[in-house]
């Protein structure tokens, strides 16, 4: 069986700029953003969220309960 | 790509926030970078799991997680400083059905709040407490914590912590560690996410203990406090992984959770009213009811008696005696002893009032109508409540005939040598009621009220030792004794 | 089976015995001289139903597991006196801001500090006028027999629930370590399961319990119902007895111990012909103003007295009562001085003498 295809969604909205998910990621896909969010912060982005693997190392780095979200193939 | 969500916001966080004030509804209220928003998903996800969200309730501290509450769709208040364990206990323990979190921080915990958690983890309270470490007083703005590392500058150490004068960081889980109570104690650290997921597996054995009610559980965390350290995500991590575990070594300090029996749920909270008045009240005997007040015209007025004597002597007990044949007798009745450090040796005293109408004060300080004196010293110190017309009984044994004012009278008895002849020194209160049978019937008593009198002794000391029938009669016996010796 | 409800009780083991009675399911305590016998009591009783005892670690923690065990919707209490009281008082104002109900017996004694165990009555302010930080305010019952004690203690439950307020039953030494014959009552057979409680969610939404309001407009109005609440209360739920002031040209206001020596000066002090009368409050807070405004316009009074065992405090609210229309004197013993009815009749006269004038 092929491994599960994830994809990681950011909700710019609801970052607070920590970067603490930005060196956790082992696939290095998350940067920071280029725009100031309605809280004031400079969100993080994803780049190229389909590479994900689903390891959620961001999730448990970011202190926001739903700033990141990895989706899995079902 | 159909969606599963793997990773993503806990449905045991509200969603969105409206408690919180303010537009902000999806995000929590602390600083970016925070531990307290990594710790609260992982404790979000351990109770998801173990799937006791209806039943857990979350004491909202104060500091910075004083929000808590905004955020658990759980029971939640907000308590005083420190007092979440205290809280914690009391909502335990009048509902077990509860499983309760104390979540704290380092100066809830580690300072205004020590005893109220070291004494719930010593009690073994069957709660779990999440303890944040951030080395400092975050709400507050960054000061000096029990937690803070030598050193370490705030902005109430603006020189560094000097050991000398503010001691050394407070080591939470070894203190605790040296209690027998506690059932698993382990620090982690939100640095590294190997860290983090270790602290996850903390988290969700402290949650299952709870849900099995196993016992105390505490996880102590350290937690990154990026905005009053003035340091980035990496400088933070940096200084809890390198500085901070010099003095709080990471890693399970005892788990006793594999060994620990999951708890019962108490008994049932017992409410029938029947079952609760054969717990709490005498049963009606028989026998009793022979006593009767509408035989004693004597208490039409109110009568004082006063009693006195060493620790020891059953002064109290004599008073309680005389206080208990007038509470059968349906007359209204007093009874006040001396007490505090008073009545735990040295001299004893206690006031006894009988009347069939209102008793005002039940101090008797004057117009006492009858002082039973069992030691000189009693006597020398309450002679002088005796009333005009008063009785003064006294223990031949203990003291020399004592003079008194013309108008009153005086009767000594031997109580003592009364109740060691029928075997039992401790009968001596029932050979001076016998006594006090007599002398009253010479001193205002009708031939109806020494029965009556008699009677409500029978049905006060058969109350008394009702499940001690040898004693019971021991003390009848003196009785008798005691009104034969008055006669004579 | 038919059981004798009718038992010898002292004061402070009759309120452990309504207490029960009344429902109560938790009692958390620290112990102190004269309220001793109320742990006592409660470690010995509760179990009996299976209902929770635990000796605090201070009246901090007590107070503490107070408000837990309440939160949760038990009925709770627990008791000290003067100096425990004290460290109470921070519970007790987050109990007021909760709006949860809790009972505290406070069996007064002397003070300031450690003072002694002598049954004063200068809890007064410290109970009656709040005690902690916050504008707010507690019922205050206070008993002057065993009987009371017992009933009070009832009563103090059943109001604290209604207004979901604390309800102190605050007794001096006197009361509390005395005994008299007690009728107890029939146990409560209700069921009580507050519609607030926490582990209760209502429409999805868990129950919460807090007394803080970050915004300033938020916690005014919260403070705007407290004060709308605790003036229903004063209009509602004062209550006192009186005796002999009908005619009363003096009227001597006490409670608790006090009421009781004031019962017997008015008697003795009629017998030598001055007309006194006697106001005894069953609660201080509210205090009986209704009935004190009465007395006043009722015209025959020339002065009041209050007969207290502190330096004077209910003799305040005795004069925002009367709003100076008629002259208040304080006569009074400290220090766990039990004033005699003779310094009691004393007083009196010398205060109509002065009037007389």
């Amino acid at each position: 069986m092929p491994a599960k295809k994830h994809r990681i969604a950011i909700a710019a909205d609801e970052c607070k700029g920590c970067r603490r998910c930005i060196p956790a990621c082992p696939k290095k896909l998350i940067s920071v953003g280029n725009e100031i969010n309605i809280q004031g912060y400079v969100a993080v982005k994803a780049d190229n969220p389909e590479e994900c693997i689903g390891c959620g190392s961001c999730f448990h780095q970011c202190p926001e309960p739903g700033a990141i979200t990895i989706y899995e193939e079902e | 790509m159909s969606d599963k969500v793997k990773f993503g916001r806990s449905k045991v966080f509200f969603d969105p926030f409206e408690r919180r004030p303010g537009p902000i509804k999806k995000n929590m209220h602390y600083c970016p970078g925070c531990g307290h928003g990594i710790l609260h998903k992982l404790i979000a996800e351990a109770v998801g799991e173990s799937g006791i969200q209806d039943k857990t309730i979350i004491i909202s501290p104060v500091g910075c997680s004083v929000f808590v509450y905004y955020y658990f769709n759980m029971g939640s208040i907000s308590v005083p400083h420190g007092r979440a364990p205290a809280v914690a206990t009391g909502a335990s323990r009048a509902n077990p059905e509860n499983f309760v979190i104390s979540y704290q921080g380092d100066g809830d915990l580690a300072a205004i709040g020590f005893n109220e958690f070291i004494q719930a983890a010593n009690r073994g309270e069957k709660i779990s407490v999440f303890f944040v470490n951030n080395s400092n007083y975050g709400m507050t703005g960054g000061q000096m914590a029990p937690t803070t590392l030598p050193g370490q500058i705030t902005t109430t150490s603006p020189y560094g912590r000097n050991p000398e004068t503010d001691g050394f960081p407070t080591k939470v889980c070894e203190i605790i560690n040296q209690l027998e109570a506690p059932v698993y104690i382990e620090r982690v650290a939100l640095t590294s996410t190997a860290n983090i997921l270790k602290a996850k597996k903390a988290v969700a054995k402290a949650i299952e203990n709870l849900r099995e009610r196993k016992g105390f559980s505490l996880v102590e965390v350290l937690s990154p406090c990026p905005i009053n350290l003035k340091m980035s995500a990496d400088q933070v991590n940096k200084f809890i992984d390198e500085k901070m575990t010099q003095f709080f070594p990471l890693g399970c300090i005892r788990d006793r959770s594999a060994a620990t029996p999951a708890g019962n749920l108490p008994p049932a909270i017992i409410r029938d009213p029947e079952a609760v008045k054969s717990m709490l009240l005498p049963g009606v005997s028989e026998n009793s009811g022979a006593a009767d007040a509408s035989k004693f015209e004597i208490f039409q007025k109110e009568r004082r008696v006063k009693i006195c004597g060493f620790g020891g002597q059953g002064v109290l007990s004599l008073g309680l005696n005389l206080a208990n044949m007038g509470r059968l007798s349906k007359l209204n009745v007093s009874w006040m002893p001396s007490y505090g450090p008073e009545q735990r040796g040295g001299a004893a005293s206690c006031a006894v009032i009988v009347s069939s109408g209102a008793i005002s004060s039940p101090m008797v300080d004057r117009d006492c109508d009858l002082l039973v004196a069992m030691t000189q010293t009693g006597l020398n110190k309450f002679r002088h409540v005796l009333g005009k017309n008063g009785i003064l009984v006294y223990d031949r044994s203990a003291m020399k005939p004592p003079v008194v004012e013309a108008t009153q009278k005086v009767f000594g008895l031997d109580a003592l040598a009364i109740a060691n002849s029928v075997g039992n020194p401790k009968c001596a209160n029932s050979a001076i009621i016998g006594a006090l049978s007599k002398i009253l019937r010479e001193n205002g008593f009708s031939e109806a009220e020494e029965q009556a009198f008699d009677a409500a002794y029978q049905d006060a000391i058969t109350e008394n030792f009702a499940a001690k029938p040898a004693v019971l009669k021991q003390n009848l016996e003196a009785f008798a004794a005691g009104k034969k010796a008055a006669l004579a | 089976m038919k059981y004798n409800h009718r038992l010898l009780l002292k004061g402070n083991e009759a309120a452990v015995y309504g207490a029960l009675l009344a429902g109560c399911d938790c009692y958390f305590g620290y112990p102190i001289t004269p309220a001793s016998e109320i742990a006592q009591a409660a470690a010995l009783l509760f179990p009996k139903l299976n209902r929770t005892f635990v000796q605090a670690e201070s009246e901090i923690g007590a107070i503490n597991m107070v408000i837990g065990a309440s939160s949760v919707g038990h009925r709770c209490m627990t008791a000290s006196s003067g100096l425990g009281i004290s460290l109470k008082q921070e519970g007790v104002s987050y109990l007021a801001g909760y709006e949860i109900p809790a009972v505290i017996l406070d069996i007064t004694r002397g003070g300031p500090g450690l003072g002694n165990i002598g049954p004063e009555q200068a809890d007064y302010f410290q109970v009656v006028k709040g005690g902690g930080h916050g504008s707010y305010c507690n019922f205050v019952f206070t008993p002057n027999s065993v009987q009371e004690m017992c009933d009070m203690t009832v009563e103090a439950f059943r109001i604290s629930e209604k207004y979901r307020m604390t309800a102190y039953v605050m007794a001096d030494g006197v009361i509390g370590q005395m005994m008299e014959s007690v009728e107890l009552p029939e146990p409560a057979t209700d069921v009580y399961d507050p519609e607030w409680k926490l582990g209760r969610y209502v429409d999805g939404k868990a129950n919460i319990i807090t007394s803080l309001y970050m915004e300033h407009d938020d916690l005014e109005a919260h403070n705007e119902k407290l004060q709308r609440k605790y003036r229903e209360v004063e209009a509602k739920e004062q209550s006192c007895e009186t005796y002999r002031t009908d005619d009363a040209e003096l009227v001597i206001v006490a409670y608790g111990i006090c009421s009781r020596i004031g019962r017997g000066a008015v008697d003795q002090l009629r017998a030598e012909g001055i007309k006194a009368g006697l106001l005894r409050p069953r609660l201080v807070w509210p205090f009986p103003v209704d009935a004190l405004r009465k007395i006043v316009s009722d015209g025959n009074a020339k002065a009041l007295m209050s007969l207290e065992m502190s330096a004077g405090q209910m003799i305040e609210d005795i004069k925002l009562a009367v709003e100076c229309k008629l002259p208040v004197f304080l006569c009074n013993r400290m220090g766990g001085n039990v004033p005699g009815g003779d310094e009691v009749c004393a007083a009196a006269k010398k205060i109509m003498k002065e009037l007389s004038k």
